[in-house]
């Protein structure tokens, strides 16, 4: 069973391995994703983006009561 | 106050930017997965070698455009938490399930079943290889669905119940939100407009090859797929377009109004075919709706109703109180005065309920709740004074809605078209004016697909959800400053990364283009 297991996941590997490997276009394609996801979640989502609610409330009853009093005193 | 305006504005900027970036590449991996499914279905029935070096040109495109499209969407997840944090907290589960479905069913399966698609050639069977490619078109369109259930959920909110201990909307029926009828109905208008654009797309870049005179044979290939598609496409486009019309105007018939421009409705009302909205026009004013206008008798009723004598409320009638029913009868419905006194006794209950909850009071917390329930269908009309305030942006509604028409006029007749140059007068596609209209028509069908979210969105506009909640109480405290900043670093990403994920598809036909590769 374990042996199974093994082999499948060798050629899973093998599969993904030589599809990269063998890539054209998809080469520029792969730095441009990397270069994106790392710009959004590394720069953006980090530096830019915190969940307010998340980082300002200690916990879901403090958010809701946040919420109620920002909805229910509108500005 | 200004600076809240500042921020909700801007916020709206930087999240319209983002969606209409994103919205770029999705209707295109939509139609183009449906194309190349149809390209290698041929290739396996009939084993004809050049049916699969077409199907792999067509999927290196889909695989740029699904490459570029990746994760274009996460940043609308980030500005939900950041800028829109009280509407994120209020919907609750009902945004967060279908979202969450979305990640983990249907993206997965997109993404499993691609890597197949592109690296599987010759490492699998064709069969199996035929079936990654369709369940790959499937997942993408499950994607989609579960993205605009979410949407259309925020234009007509069903299947849920406001609880204030929480201030969140919890799901009470998972099928009357994935069932609404405009979630049933947005879903197929947004499936069928991307084949459309699937369509127009090979059929343009089918015309560079004609007018370059290269690799002919596939590019006649290819256009007599994409007509069908695009034919097809443009057909129950329209079709749903029409069902959309009908539901705009039982569930937001204030977006309809704007999007004709329409201030006083009347029975056989007719449909403005083109026009010039009168700047000084306003709601309860005497002014002129239109400047000019070439009008359609009785189209509007038509298209709301499906009936010619129909009534149709206009903006001042809607304000008034007067609008249709389920059945497109005209009712005397609650006022816009009387939605804002009532949204506001639910803001008096709300606090009341808040009050009751920090002494502990049950009592007094049921009979808030009570209170706060009556009036909940008005709740967001409680941050208005002026029902004036409650009117969309009328001009920027009007003149898209007839961008999208008219462009999906224009690519009805373009399809049609080529479909009978395709299969009944090839050498018309040698001719190099229809390659050039082909080549631009690229250019106008994501105009039109644009212009229809633009409709959508704006509008429906103050409300980020129709009745309950207006955008600017939808926002987070955050400052005005760091709105614009994270706008023009968006702003510039997004046109560098454009700039080089258009090249690395231009790049790649120039490419083909130049081989001498046999098709």
């Amino acid at each position: 069973m374990i042996k199974r297991i093994q082999k499948a996941a060798r050629s899973v590997w093998r599969f993904y391995y030589d599809g990269f490997r063998n890539m054209t276009v998809g080469r520029s394609l792969w730095i441009l994703i990397l270069v994106k996801v790392a710009v959004l979640l590394l720069v953006f989502k980090l530096l830019f983006f915190p969940n307010v609610l998340q980082r300002d409330y200690p916990d879901d009853t403090a958010r809701a009561e946040a919420v109620r009093q920002s909805l229910s005193h509108p500005r | 106050m200004d600076d809240l305006m500042t921020v909700v504005d801007w916020s709206r900027w930087q999240f319209a930017l983002t969606a209409m970036y994103h919205w770029l590449f999705v209707p295109l991996t939509i139609g183009l997965s449906l194309i190349v499914g149809i390209m290698e279905s041929i290739y396996v029935k009939t084993g004809h070698e050049r049916w699969k070096r077409i199907t792999k040109f067509w999927m290196t495109l889909f695989g740029i455009n699904f490459a570029c499209g990746v994760a274009t969407g996460i940043i609308l997840e980030f500005e939900f938490g950041t800028n829109w944090s009280n509407y994120s907290w209020f919907v609750g589960d009902i945004f967060g399930a279908p979202l969450a479905i979305e990640g983990l069913f249907a993206f997965f399966l997109e993404s499993t079943f691609v890597a197949v698609m592109f690296f599987g050639w010759n490492k699998v069977g064709k069969g199996f290889h035929l079936t990654a490619t369709w369940l790959t078109a499937f997942g993408v369109c499950l994607s989609a669905l579960w993205i605009l259930v979410a949407n259309s959920w925020m234009q007509y909110p069903a299947g849920m119940e406001f609880d204030p201990a929480q201030m969140r909307n919890v799901m009470d029926s998972f099928w009357d939100v994935v069932f609404s009828p405009v979630a049933v109905n947005k879903f197929f208008h947004t499936v069928f407009s991307g084949w459309v654009l699937g369509g127009v797309f090979v059929i343009g870049v089918s015309c560079w090859f004609m007018w370059r005179k290269r690799h002919v044979a596939m590019a006649v290939s290819s256009i007599k797929v994409a007509v069908w598609v695009g034919v097809v496409g443009i057909l129950l486009t329209i079709w749903t377009g029409d069902g959309s019309a009908v539901v705009v105007a039982r569930v937001q018939p204030m977006k309809l109004a704007a999007m004709e421009g329409l201030y006083h409705g009347s029975k056989g009302q007719s449909l403005v075919g083109f026009g010039v909205l009168n700047p000084l026009k306003e709601p309860g004013n005497d002014e002129p709706e239109m400047l000019f206008s070439v009008d359609i008798p009785k189209g509007l009723s038509i298209l709301a109703n499906h009936d010619p004598e129909s009534f149709v409320a206009g903006i001042d009638d809607l304000i008034a109180g007067v609008s249709i029913d389920a059945n497109g009868d005209t009712i005397n419905t609650v006022s816009y005065a009387e939605r804002i006194a009532r949204g506001k006794a639910s803001h008096e209950a709300l606090r009341r309920f808040d009050e009751a909850m920090a002494q502990g009071d049950t009592a007094a917390m049921d009979a808030a709740r009570a209170d706060i329930k009556k009036d909940f269908p008005y709740f967001g009309y409680g941050y208005y004074d002026d029902p004036k305030d409650l009117v969309p942006p009328v001009g920027v509604t009007f003149y898209f809605f007839r961008v999208m028409v008219i462009l999906g006029g224009f690519l009805f007749v373009w399809l049609v078209g080529m479909w009978f140059a395709a299969y009944r007068k090839p050498t018309a596609l040698e001719n190099k004016w229809i390659c050039w209209l082909g080549i631009l028509s690229i250019a106008l069908v994501w105009i039109c697909s644009e212009a229809g979210w633009i409709v959508a969105e704006v509008g429906r506009q103050p409300w980020v959800i129709q009745d309950l909640m207006p955008t600017r109480a939808a926002i987070s405290e955050v400052q005005s400053g760091s709105v614009i900043a994270t706008f023009w670093m968006f702003a510039a990403v997004f046109t560098a990364m454009l700039i080089a994920e258009a090249s690395i598809m231009l790049r790649y036909i120039g490419k083909v283009t130049k081989s001498n590769d046999e098709f």
